[in-house]
C-alpha cells in the first residue's frame, strides 16, 4: 500500500492529497463511482430507481440484525440481509397484482422502521447515525481491498449480464423468445446492486447512495447516442463527479458524499437540454 | 423431386391431393432434403387459467411454406394459442412437431415478432446495439466486433432495413421498428415464425411494406408462418390458410372457404359489418 501512496505523492502533488485519509478517500471514490456508474445504466433503463432507494434504506435493518445477533462485523449482516431483501422485493413484485411502486414503498418503510426501532432502543441511535450520511474519509486499507474485490467481481458478472439486461429493458417477452432468462437475469442484477450498495453504504450513506447510482446514468442518458456510449459516459461522469466532489468537500469542509451528489446533479442539469427530442 | 406423401394433406401452396409436392422455391425442396419441420400438429389443446377455460379442444395443423392466419374477435384465444406454441403457458393436449417423414422433429427454432412494442423511446439503444445484443453474448459496451456487425447487417438487409442500423431504436417509425423486429426474429433462421398482430397501429404504407417482405420471405425460405391479425384484408391477401377461433377452432381452411362460411358471418357480420 505504501507504494501506492508514494506513487500518488509523486503523480498528484496536491495539498488536498497530503493526508493518508484523503488518499484512501480518493482511492475509494475511484472504486465506488465506476461501480455505481456501471450498474446505474441498467437501473435507469429498467426503471429501478425507487427499488435501489429501498435497498439503501434496508441497510439500517441489516445493521440492526447484526447488532441483535451480536455479530462482530455488521458488514456480513448488511450484505446477507440486503441480498435477501432485494430478492424478496423482486419476488413479491412478480407475484402480486399490486403496482411495483406500492410494494417497494411498503418494503422500504418497513425496513427503515425496523432498523430504527432496534437501533434506537435505549437511545443508542447516535452510535449508528453515521451510516445515514456516510463518511468516505474513514475508509481503511482493508475496506479498499474489499471495494476492489467488489468492483472486480461486478465487472466480470456485468460483461455477461449487460446484453440480456439491455434486451429485457426493451421488451421482456421478446427477450424471453430469444432465450434470455429474464427472471434469472433480473435476480442476478438485483443481487449485484444489493452487494454494491451494502459494500459502499458506510462511505456514502443511506440518504445519498441512490443518487450515486441514478444521477451519472441519468446524465449520461441525456447525451449518449448508443449503448456503449451510455455505459462509458456514465462511468466517466461518475468518476469525474466523485473526484471533483471529494476535492470540493475538502476545501469547503463538508460531507464528501453530499458534495459528490451535488456535482453529479449539476452535470445532470447541464446535460438536460442536450436530450434527443 | 418429391417428398414422401404427407399423411395430412391440406390445401395450400405446396399440397395437392394426397401428395406433398416439392416446390422450386424452397432450398430444402430443391436439394430434396427432408424438412426439419414439415408441420405442427395441435391436437385437443386445452388451456385453463384461473379456473377459466381460455382454449377448448383446439386442433389444427400448421404447415411449412404456408402462412396460417389466426382470426377472431378479442378474447377468442389467439394470443393464448401463440403462448402455448411458444411454451410460455401450461396446457393439456398435444403439440407435435413433425418432419416430412412424419417423425418427431428435432428441437425447432421459433422466431417471434410481438405486437407493437411498448418501450422507453428515450433509451440510448441503437438498432445495431439491439441486434448485436440479441445475436451475440459479448457485452455491446465493449464494442461490437466486425463479424457481429456484419451478421446484424445481413439480418437487417433481409427485411430491407440495414440503413436504419445506427438510428436509435426509439426514433424509428412503427413500421420500421416492426421490420427490425422481423429481421431479428429471422436470425437464426426459424422453422416457425410467429407474428402477433405485428403491424397494429402502423400506417398503411408501413403495413404494405411489412407484409410484402413477409410474403417474399415465405417464398425464399423454408419455414411455417403463423400470423395473428385483426386486419382481414391483409389476411385475405396474404394467408394460405385461415383459422377462425372463438375459444376453439370454429372454421379452418383456405381464405375463400373461411371467409364465405356461415361461422365467419356469425362472428364478424352479426356485430355490424366487418371488423
Amino acid at each position: 500500500m505504501s507504494a501506492v501512496y508514494a506513487a500518488m505523492d509523486a503523480l498528484l502533488p496536491f495539498e488536498w492529497l497530503h493526508y493518508t485519509f484523503m488518499k484512501n478517500a480518493l482511492l475509494a471514490m475511484l472504486l465506488i463511482t465506476p461501480l455505481f456508474g456501471m450498474l446505474g445504466t441498467m437501473a435507469v433503463d429498467n426503471k429501478m430507481a425507487f427499488f435501489s432507494d429501498a435497498l439503501g434504506h434496508s441497510a439500517l435493518t441489516g445493521i440492526a440484525i447484526g447488532v441483535v445477533l451480536g455479530w462482530q462485523s455488521q458488514m456480513a449482516s448488511m450484505l446477507l440481509f440486503g441480498i435477501l431483501w432485494a430478492m424478496l422485493i423482486t419476488f413479491v413484485k412478480h407475484n402480486s397484482k399490486m403496482s411495483a411502486d406500492t410494494i417497494i414503498s411498503v418494503f422500504s418503510s418497513t425496513s427503515i422502521a425496523l432498523g430504527l426501532v432496534v437501533l434506537s432502543r435505549g437511545g443508542a441511535f447516535a452510535k449508528y447515525s453515521s451510516v445515514l450520511v456516510g463518511d468516505v474519509l474513514s475508509v481503511t486499507e482493508g475496506d479498499l481491498l474489499a471495494l476492489l474485490a467488489t468492483l472486480a467481481v461486478t465487472v466480470v458478472v456485468w460483461i455477461f449480464l449487460f446484453n440480456p439486461l439491455m434486451i429485457t429493458s426493451v421488451n421482456a417477452p421478446l427477450a424471453k423468445s430469444r432465450g434470455v432468462r429474464a427472471r434469472a437475469t433480473e435476480y442476478a442484477f438485483t443481487i449485484l446492486v444489493a452487494v454494491a450498495v451494502m459494500m459502499s453504504i458506510r462511505w456514502v450513506g443511506v440518504m445519498l447512495i441512490n443518487s450515486l447510482l441514478i444521477l451519472p446514468a441519468a446524465a449520461s442518458r441525456n447525451v449518449a447516442r448508443s449503448a456503449a456510449g451510455y455505459m462509458r459516459l456514465s462511468v466517466g461522469i461518475a468518476l469525474v463527479c466523485g473526484v471533483a466532489g471529494l476535492i470540493l468537500s475538502y476545501y469547503l469542509n463538508t460531507s464528501a458524499g453530499a458534495a459528490v451528489v451535488l456535482v453529479s446533479a449539476a452535470v445532470y442539469f447541464v446535460t438536460l437540454p442536450l436530450r434527443r427530442k | 423431386m418429391t417428398h414422401k406423401p404427407c399423411p395430412h394433406p391440406v390445401t395450400g401452396a405446396h399440397h395437392a391431393g394426397e401428395e406433398h409436392i416439392a416446390c422450386a422455391d424452397h432450398a430444402a425442396c430443391r436439394e430434396n432434403t427432408p424438412c426439419r419441420l414439415c408441420r405442427i400438429e395441435v391436437d385437443q389443446l386445452n388451456v385453463v387459467l384461473g379456473g377459466q377455460a381460455l382454449l377448448k379442444d383446439v386442433s389444427l395443423h400448421i404447415h411449412c411454406g404456408e402462412l396460417t392466419a389466426l382470426i377472431g374477435t378479442n378474447g377468442a384465444g389467439k394470443t393464448t394459442l401463440l403462448r402455448a406454441l411458444l411454451g410460455q403457458i401450461e396446457y393439456k393436449g398435444t403439440i407435435r412437431h413433425l418432419t416430412s417423414e412424419g417423425l418427431p422433429a428435432a428441437e425447432i427454432r421459433t422466431g417471434y415478432v410481438p405486437q407493437q412494442l411498448e418501450f422507453d423511446r428515450s433509451s440510448p439503444v441503437t438498432v445495431m446495439d439491439f441486434m448485436a445484443g440479441s445475436l451475440s453474448r459479448r457485452a455491446v459496451f465493449l464494442g461490437i466486433p466486425k463479424k457481429t456487425r456484419e451478421r446484424a447487417l445481413a439480418a437487417l438487409a433481409r427485411t430491407h432495413c440495414e440503413k436504419l442500423c445506427d438510428r436509435p431504436l426509439g426514433a424509428l417509425s412503427g413500421g420500421e421498428l416492426q421490420r427490425v423486429l422481423l429481421a431479428l426474429a429471422l436470425t437464426p433462421q426459424p422453422d416457425l415464425l410467429i407474428l402477433d398482430e405485428p403491424v397494429s397501429g402502423v400506417d398503411q404504407n408501413g403495413l404494405e411494406t411489412f407484409y410484402q417482405t413477409v410474403d417474399e420471405l415465405k417464398h425464399k425460405n423454408h419455414m411455417a408462418i403463423l400470423l395473428v391479425s385483426h386486419d382481414l384484408d391483409v389476411v385475405e391477401r396474404y394467408a394460405d390458410r385461415v383459422v377462425l377461433m372463438q375459444g376453439t377452432v370454429i372454421k379452418q381452411g383456405s381464405p375463400e372457404v373461411v371467409f364465405d362460411s356461415p361461422e365467419f358471418e356469425q362472428v364478424f357480420y352479426a356485430r355490424g359489418g366487418r371488423a
